[in-house]
């Protein structure tokens, strides 16, 4: 079964969402034989140009149907990342779309110039919604314009068939005006979406996502669909099983991304995948070929020592 | 495999390594049984006590349908043995302090849940046959007693120090006795052993021992405590560091643990890809938020501060 989304090919249409992947390696043992090329696309987690070292704890806490994070978008900063994990991704045979947020447009525009050149990017996702943006200090594209302009900077750097994703709010007063500013600034679908701003107990900035948000975003792929039907949309939000993905098809959306569902239970984006590829409805263009099969109870292979921005912890005997 | 092969011991030479990295499959529980303040739960869970190594992780989902926790519930894995015609059983020791950890002690047999594991960095086991101290705290002494093992496997002398807060919450100190040369006892009010904390009795349990390598589990005070009593004695030290975790899977970079790197760098680590187990002189601790680890709940209401320094 394969897609075609912003004028690439996926195997399917069942992406993992920005930060809830890991780096890729945490994910792959539960993915399944074909590890992470099961996925239509692995994204990244938010790179920035600099390192980030994150927020302070707790950085993520159950509410009523859904969790709040605050996690200030760790990440090893654009260099490290192009250095050490994207090669990885891609020679795993992920189809790697890389996330990102800049503090500036011209921290964007650098950004989409040091990614242009970097072979294996299959597509870019503007964050152009990071709920806690004024934190993590990124852009916060609240209003349309902002958003235009940064993929407008991003764009302008980016060669031919490089296509970038706008990832919008759930928010339904502004989701359709947000899709439309990017989709004539040049993006090639909008991500619909992200969390919603909310905030931690303690009064910081977070994001709501999981079930709770569910609802909203279905009804937000299915507005935007309606007012410009020529623009493709990637539905995300509390999309937990293959029924939840239907639905967001149904609606309209090209694609889904599996977000929170898999902080509750890593095999459930291969699941999907799964479960839509044995759907004759969904796998109307389906290449049998590329049908993975995963098995989740299957033993995953997983590398704790390769992780970059990890801790080397060797065995007590290795004292120099 | 057949259902009476002993767990291979990970490291051993001339045996075959066993399968790596962590399963998520369902588990069922096999039996449940009530110890002092403790549930402690055997569970089968296909795939992952083939795998496991003292302290390994599991991470269960917990709540049923329509009061799901979205977070996951991490459990230490306590002791893998063969049960009659089932293979290998896992126990955990459940500490019912809040909603999951609740609903995880009232479980009965023949219940299922999803489980993943086993998670994280176990303890790395030294190269020689070298003197080693133990130290646990309330459930947190469960990965203790299979590396108790591994260590005596490797002809390395272990002594024991378990504590808690008070008698109930003292886990399996007939079973101490039996794993260790020597076992220090103590609790926060004196019922039984030692009165006091935990981190108090370590520096001369290390120097009687002359320890080379101090192994710990329990709060993240105690870790603390004990990673500077190595640290004074000479001795290294592998602390398994609990902070809340959501995924436990290493997928939500939601459990920051300040370290510094081998280089000298500062760096954040993920409690539960690059932990749970630590070298003691890694953590920051100074940055490490130790009101962190206060755990809600009626059990919970100890005289004194949080983090074993009651
Ligand atoms: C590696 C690891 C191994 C563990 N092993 C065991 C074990 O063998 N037996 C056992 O009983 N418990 C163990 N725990 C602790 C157990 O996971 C927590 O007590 C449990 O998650 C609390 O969940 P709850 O639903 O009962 O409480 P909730 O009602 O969810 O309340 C949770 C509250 O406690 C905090 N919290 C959640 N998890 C932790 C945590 N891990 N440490 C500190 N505070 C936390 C949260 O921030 C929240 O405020 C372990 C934790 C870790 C990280
Ligand atoms: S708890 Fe999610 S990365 Fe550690």
């Amino acid at each position: 079964m394969s897609t075609s989304l912003g004028g690439i090919t996926l195997a399917g249409p069942v992406m993992v969402a920005a930060g809830c992947g890991g780096t890729g390696r945490e994910l792959a043992g539960y993915s399944g034989p074909a590890g992470l090329s099961a996925y239509g696309a692995f994204v990244t987690r938010t790179l920035t140009r600099d390192p980030r070292p994150g927020g302070p704890a707790p950085r993520l806490l159950e509410s009523p149907a859904g969790l709040l994070h605050a996690t200030g978008l760790p990440n090893p900063g654009l260099d490290l990342f192009l250095a050490t994990e994207l090669p990885w991704l891609v020679q795993q045979g992920a189809r790697v779309v890389v996330s990102v947020a800049g503090r500036s447009l011209g921290e964007y525009a650098e950004i989409a110039r040091r990614l242009a050149s970097a072979p294996g990017v299959a597509a870019i996702e503007v964050n152009l919604s990071a709920p806690d943006a004024v934190v993590a200090g990124v852009l916060d594209a609240r209003e349309p314009f902002h958003a235009g302009g940064a993929i407008a900077a991003v764009l302008r750097e980016l060669p031919r068939g490089l296509p970038v994703l706008a990832k919008l709010r759930p928010d339904l007063q502004r989701v359709v005006e947000t899709a439309r500013v990017a989709r004539d600034s040049g993006a090639a679908a909008v991500v619909v979406g992200n969390a919603l701003p909310a905030a931690m107990p303690d009064g910081r900035p977070a994001g709501l996502s999981g079930p709770a948000i569910g609802p909203l975003a279905l009804r937000c792929v299915t507005e935007v669909r309606a007012a410009l039907p020529g623009l493709q949309v990637v539905g995300a939000g509390d999309i937990a099983t293959a029924a939840d993905a239907r639905a967001h098809l149904r609606a309209g959306a090209t694609a889904v991304q599996v977000g929170s569902a898999l902080l509750h239970d890593p095999t459930a984006a291969a699941r999907i995948v799964r479960e839509l590829a044995d759907d004759p409805a969904v796998a109307a263009t389906s290449d049998p070929s590329s049908d993975p099969t995963p098995d989740p109870t299957s033993d995953p292979t997983y590398d704790p020592t390769s992780d970059p921005t990890s801790d080397p912890t060797p065995a007590p005997g290795d004292r120099p | 495999m057949s259902p009476t092969a002993p767990v291979p011991p990970a490291t051993q030479p001339g045996r075959q390594s066993p399968p790596q990295g962590p399963v998520h499959t369902t588990a069922e529980v096999l039996a449940t049984k009530r110890v002092g303040a403790y549930q402690h739960l055997t569970l089968l869970a296909p795939g992952v006590a083939e795998r496991f190594r003292p302290g390994t992780f599991l991470a269960a989902s917990v709540g049923t349908l329509g009061d799901h926790l979205l977070g996951r519930r991490a459990l230490w894995i306590h002791q893998v043995r063969p049960v009659g015609g089932h293979g290998l059983a896992l126990q955990v020791v459940v500490e019912p302090v809040g909603r999951g950890t609740g609903w995880l002690a009232g479980l009965r047999p023949g219940a299922r849940l999803p489980v993943t594991g086993p998670l994280g960095r176990p303890f790395a086991l030294p190269k020689e046959p070298v003197a080693t101290v133990l130290v646990g705290e309330g459930y947190a002494a469960a990965p203790l007693f299979p590396l108790a093992e591994r260590l005596r496997e490797r002809g390395c002398a272990v002594s024991l120090v378990v504590g808690a807060a008070d008698e109930p919450r003292l886990l399996s100190a007939l079973e101490a006795r039996r794993s260790a040369r020597s076992v220090v006892v103590v609790t926060g009010d004196g019922s039984v052993g030692v009165r006091g904390r935990v981190g108090d009795v370590v520096p001369e349990t290390l120097r009687r021992a002359g320890a080379e390598v101090v192994y710990a589990a329990g709060p993240a005070a105690t870790l603390h405590a004990v990673a500077l009593a190595a640290e004074e004695h000479g001795a290294w030290s592998q602390v398994a560091l609990e902070q809340p975790l959501t995924c436990a899977t290493g997928l939500c970079h939601g459990c920051p643990v300040p370290v510094v790197g081998e280089d000298g760098v500062a760096r954040t680590a993920r409690a539960c890809v690059d932990g749970p187990v630590l070298r003691g002189d890694r953590v920051r601790w100074d940055d490490l938020d130790l009101d962190l680890d206060r755990r809600p709940g009626p059990d919970r209401d100890l005289p004194g501060p949080v983090g074993g320094a009651w």
